[in-house]
């Protein structure tokens, strides 16, 4: 593997990790600041200890039981509902059909929802607090591993995915730390719309590949070009998700126009 | 039971999030696929482009279907 495909391989798991921290951080801090820290901060830390306790098992049914091409299709479809899912908020966003996701407002309906909750106390915790940080950690936490999985095993080089990955949890957990607000600078819809069209794009490659389990033998479909063909799986997710943003740009344009007229 | 519950709605949330009509169409174009090799198609090289331009085609249907250009 060249250096410059280590180092693609490194700024994709960052980017797409980084965007799922952040969203995480959002709901934690929200947690932290309203109904203090204690409660939020174990619900995080526990939710860090059930990932790791998933992260292996699934790791290990993964090398031990799985072939590839069920890894593949298992995966890959996952991430490319995933990558979809992200897709459909970006064109809908840049096209003015959905409000652009902004982590203050996040923030405030989270604290505002933290306020309003009972305080029923469990195991000397803020029950709520404890729940939705961990719910918050954990969900988003999975969604990391799977990207790692998938980056990683794709370009046969697991650890740099996962040395990337906790490159962005540190450095955005500290960010968020430091700043102790949520992290509003980051440009989020921009990153997100980049990291559904990547999710996407290899999830398309994977769960296409993985559908060869149905073959005698159960190897892999191969995709004419080999590896080569996510980018031009990456291009084509590019052009569609922009003639999608361009169609829904003009339907809102004629409607301003024909409310300008009458 | 309240656990049952919580524990499903984690995952449909999770794989299906909030719009259905993505994982089914993933799903349907996959199924699709799915036949094709079943009948032998597999190694033929144009089935895979022809699978992403379905898996394309069905996110467009899902996503005009579940939000018209207004």
């Amino acid at each position: 593997m060249g250096s410059g495909a280590v180092w693609g391989l490194a700024m994709a798991t960052f980017v797409a990790t980084a965007v799922e921290v952040v969203e995480a951080l959002t709901v934690v801090l929200a947690m932290g600041v309203t109904r203090g820290w204690r409660s939020a901060l174990v619900g995080t830390g526990a939710a860090l200890v059930a990932l790791a306790g998933f992260t292996a098992v699934t790791g290990y049914a993964l090398v031990t039981w799985l072939p590839r091409s069920v890894l593949q299709l298992t995966v890959g479809t996952l991430l490319l509902i995933f990558g979809l899912q992200w897709l459909r908020k970006a064109i809908l966003r840049s096209s003015g059909h959905k409000a652009i996701h902004d982590e203050d407002a996040a923030f405030r309906k989270q604290t505002e929802a933290a306020r309003a909750a009972s305080s029923q106390r469990r195991l000397a915790l803020d029950w709520f607090s404890f729940v939705i940080s961990f719910k918050a950690t954990f969900l988003e936490g999975v969604e990391v591993v799977f990207i790692v999985i998938t980056f990683g095993l794709n370009a046969g080089n697991v650890p740099v995915a996962v040395i990337a990955a906790a490159a962005a949890v540190v450095i955005v957990g500290a960010a968020g730390a430091l700043a102790r607000a949520p992290l509003t600078r980051v440009p989020e819809n921009t990153l997100k719309y980049g990291v559904g069209l990547m999710l996407a794009s290899f999830g398309t490659f994977w769960a296409v590949e993985g559908l060869g389990v149905l073959r005698a033998g159960g190897e892999s479909l191969t995709w004419p070009g080999g590896d080569a063909a996510i980018l031009a799986l990456l291009a084509g997710w590019f052009l569609l998700s922009r003639a999608l943003v361009a169609r829904y740009r003009k339907a809102t344009e004629g409607l301003a126009t024909e409310g300008a007229t009458r | 039971m309240k656990f049952v519950k919580a524990f499903f709605r984690f995952w449909y949330e999770f794989v299906i999030g909030d719009d259905w009509k993505i994982a089914a169409a993933v799903v349907i174009v996959l199924l699709a696929g799915a036949l094709a090799v079943i009948v032998g198609a597999g190694g033929t090289a144009l089935l895979p482009p022809l699978l992403a331009i379905g898996v394309g085609a069905a996110f467009t249907i899902s996503l005009l279907i579940d939000t018209p250009p207004r």
